[in-house]
C-alpha cells in the first residue's frame, strides 16, 4: 500500500506502534528487571524500572535448589531428542508423501492430517496408562517418545517438498542414484531451510511444553524447566527473588534463540500456514 | 510380490518411522481414549464398562454441582474476548506496519513475536505477579492515578476478567506475521486501480486488503479458537488452587478429574466434549468465512 499519509496521521501510527511494542515487551522486561534486582522476600511495590544490576537472586537460585541445573539438562535432552527424531522422520515421510506413489499413501496421509484436529487432552489418559505399563513414567522417555509423534512436521515437510521440481529427482535417477541416494543427495540438501524452520519450531515447542510433563514426571530431579519453575512457587513462597530468577533463566535461552534465528522462525510460522 | 516390494518397498520404509510413532502415540491412544470414556478405568484392574454405558458423560456434567458447565462457560467467555481481540489487533497492527520500510517491518514483527517464544507458563507467572495484590505492577499503576488496590486474582467476580485481560494484552504474534505475509502477496495493481478510481486509504484497506486476506482470517480464527479452548498454563499458574468455580476451564477440569482424582473415564469424556466443540466450531467457521475471492 503506497504511503500517502499526512504528518498527523503518521504521528498517530507511530504512537500506536510504539505503544503496542511497549505493551508487548513490558511483562518480560518487568520479569527480567525483578530477576536482576536483589530481592529478598517480598518485592517493593514501586517497580525499579532501571535496576541496580545484581546477580544475587541467580546465586541463591542455583545455590538453593541443586535441581535447577538438572532441569536445564532435562529440558535440553527432551527438546533436543525430540527435535533430532523429527528432523529425520518428518523429512523421510514428507518426501514419500510428496513425491512417491504407493498404495495406501492417501489414506495414511489423510489419517495423519485428520488427527491434527484432535486435542492432545484426548490422548493424555491412554498415554499415562501406556507409560505406566512400560515403566516410562517419571523418566525423560515418557516425554521424548510421544513427542516424536507430533504430526505437524510431516505436513510441513510434505508441503515444502511438493514445491521442489520433480526433474531434479529424475535427473539424479538417470545419473544412477538409488532411492536412498536421491533422498540423501538431492532432497535433503534442498530441504535445509524447511528442516531448519521445523527444528527450531519443534525445539521451542518442546522446551516450553508443560501439561504432559507435569503429569508424567514425579521426582523433582526429573523435572523439566517448566515443571520445575512452576514448583518454585510452592517451594520459595516467601522469596520472590529466587522465583523471578528461575523464571527468567528458563525464558532467556528461547529469547536468545529467537534473536539468533529470527528469519527461520518467522519463515516457519508462515510456512506452517500455507494451504495446500 | 517381489515386484511390489521392489517398486514400493522404499516408500514404505520412508514413512515407516513416522507411521510407527504416529500409530502408537496418536492414533491408538485416540481410539483407546474413546473406549475409556465409556469405562471405569483402574491402573490395577484395567477397564470395566459403565452402566449405563454413557454414565461418564453424565457424570462429566453433573459432578460437583455441575462445575464442568461453569468451566465451559468460562472457557467460552475467555475465548470470545481473546479470539476477537487477537484478530482485530493482529489485523490493525499488520496493516499499520505494512507500508513501512522493509527494515522497520522486520523490526516490529520481531518485537511483537519475541514474547511468544517464551512458554505460556512463564508468561502466566509473570502476569500473576503483575496482578499481585500487595506489590504487583497493576496496583502500582492504579495507585499512581489514586485508585484503591484491586484483588485481581483472588476476587471471584473479577479473576476470570483479569486472566482474560492478560491474554488480550498479549499482542497476537502469529496473526501479525501471517497477516503481514498475506498482505505482502496482494498484487499492487489492485491498489493502483482503486487509486485511479479515487479511493482513499481506508476504502482501499476495507475493500481490497480485508477481503483478499479472508482465508488468512479464517485460518487464524480457527487457530486462536482452538488455542483458547485449550487454555491451561495461564490459569494453572495465575490461580493455582482456583477461585471457586469462577476460574475453572475445560482443561483444568480434565486435569483435575484425570490426574488428581485418577478418574480417567470422566476426564476422557470431558476431553471428547472439548474435541466435539473444536470440531463443530471449525466446521461452522469454515462455512461462515469460506473465501469467495480468488486472486
Amino acid at each position: 500500500m503506497p504511503a500517502t499519509r499526512s504528518r498527523s496521521q503518521r504521528m498517530l501510527v507511530w504512537t500506536a506502534l510504539i505503544a503496542t511494542t511497549i505493551i508487548s515487551l513490558f511483562p518480560m522486561y518487568w520479569l527480567f528487571v525483578n530477576a536482576f534486582t536483589a530481592i529478598r522476600g517480598t518485592p517493593p511495590l514501586t517497580p525499579l524500572l532501571w535496576p541496580e544490576w545484581s546477580l544475587d537472586n541467580f546465586g541463591r537460585l542455583l545455590g538453593g535448589t541443586k535441581n535447577y541445573t538438572n532441569w536445564m539438562i532435562n529440558s535440553l535432552l527432551v527438546a533436543g531428542g525430540v527435535t533430532s527424531f523429527h528432523m529425520i522422520f518428518d523429512t523421510l515421510s514428507g518426501y514419500a508423501f510428496a513425491k512417491k506413489q504407493f498404495p495406501g499413501r492417501d489414506l495414511m496421509f489423510w489419517l495423519v492430517i485428520s488427527t491434527l484436529m484432535v486435542p492432545i487432552h484426548v490422548t493424555l489418559a491412554p498415554l499415562f496408562i501406556i507409560s505406566n505399563q512400560f515403566k516410562l513414567l517419571d523418566t525423560l522417555w515418557a516425554l521424548i517418545l510421544p513427542g516424536t509423534a507430533q504430526v505437524f512436521g510431516i505436513f510441513l515437510m510434505r508441503q515444502y517438498i511438493q514445491t521442489l521440481p520433480g526433474e531434479l529427482i529424475d535427473a539424479a535417477r538417470i545419473d544412477g542414484c538409488g532411492e536412498f541416494g536421491v533422498f540423501w543427495n538431492v532432497i535433503l540438501p534442498l530441504c535445509k531451510p524447511a528442516i531448519a524452520a521445523l527444528a527450531i519450531f519443534t525445539f521451542v515447542r518442546n522446551w516450553n511444553e508443560f501439561l504432559w510433563p507435569v503429569i508424567a514426571l514425579n521426582r523433582p530431579q526429573n523435572y523439566t524447566l517448566t515443571v520445575g519453575v512452576a514448583n518454585l512457587q510452592g517451594e520459595f513462597m516467601t522469596d520472590y527473588g529466587i522465583i523471578f530468577a528461575g523464571a527468567s533463566l528458563a525464558a532467556i535461552p528461547m529469547i536468545v534463540f529467537f534473536l539468533v534465528f529470527q528469519n527461520y522462525f518467522l519463515e516457519g510460522v508462515r510456512m506452517g500456514a500455507v494451504k495446500g | 510380490m517381489v515386484n511390489f516390494v521392489r517398486k514400493h518397498g522404499w516408500s514404505y520404509l520412508f514413512v515407516l518411522p513416522s507411521m510407527l510413532t504416529f500409530s502408537v502415540f496418536v492414533l491408538f491412544p485416540t481410539l483407546w481414549a474413546f473406549v475409556i470414556s465409556f469405562q471405569k478405568y483402574s491402573l490395577v484392574r484395567g477397564g470395566a464398562w459403565m452402566d449405563p454405558i454413557y454414565q461418564n458423560y453424565v457424570d462429566a456434567f453433573t459432578r460437583l454441582n455441575g462445575v464442568f458447565v461453569s468451566a465451559i462457560q468460562n472457557t467460552l467467555i475467555y475465548s470470545a474476548f481473546t479470539v476477537t481481540s487477537s484478530i482485530v489487533i493482529g489485523l490493525v497492527l499488520a496493516s499499520l506496519i505494512q507500508p513501512l520500510s522493509h527494515r522497520m517491518r522486520t523490526f516490529f514483527r520481531a518485537a511483537y513475536y519475541l514474547p511468544a517464544v517464551t512458554s505460556s507458563l512463564i508468561v502466566g507467572m509473570t502476569w500473576a505477579y503483575i496482578y499481585n495484590a500487595q506489590w504487583g505492577f497493576a496496583n502500582y499503576l492504579l495507585r499512581l492515578v489514586g485508585i484503591a488496590p484491586v484483588r485481581w486474582l483472588s476476587n471471584p467476580d473479577i479473576a476470570l476478567g483479569s486472566i482474560t485481560l492478560s491474554a488480550v494484552l498479549t499482542v497476537p504474534a502469529t496473526a501479525i506475521v501471517l497477516y503481514s505475509a498475506a498482505m505482502g502477496s496482494i498484487p499492487t495493481e489492485y491498489y493502483e486501480a482503486a487509486e485511479l478510481d479515487g479511493a482513499g486509504p481506508i476504502r482501499k484497506w476495507w475493500n481490497i486488503t480485508v477481503p483478499l486476506i479472508k482465508s488468512t482470517t479464517l485460518y487464524l480464527v480457527v487457530l486462536y479458537t482452538i488455542a483458547s479452548f485449550e487454555v491451561f498454563e495461564r490459569i494453572y499458574v495465575m490461580v493455582p488452587s482456583g477461585v471457586g468455580n469462577s476460574t475453572q476451564t475445560i482443561v483444568t477440569q480434565i486435569y483435575n478429574n484425570g490426574f488428581k482424582d485418577l478418574n480417567f473415564g470422566v476426564a476422557s469424556a470431558q476431553a471428547f466434549v472439548l474435541f466435539v466443540m473444536i470440531g463443530v466450531l471449525a466446521v461452522f467457521q469454515f462455512r461462515a468465512l469460506r473465501s469467495d475471492v480468488e486472486y
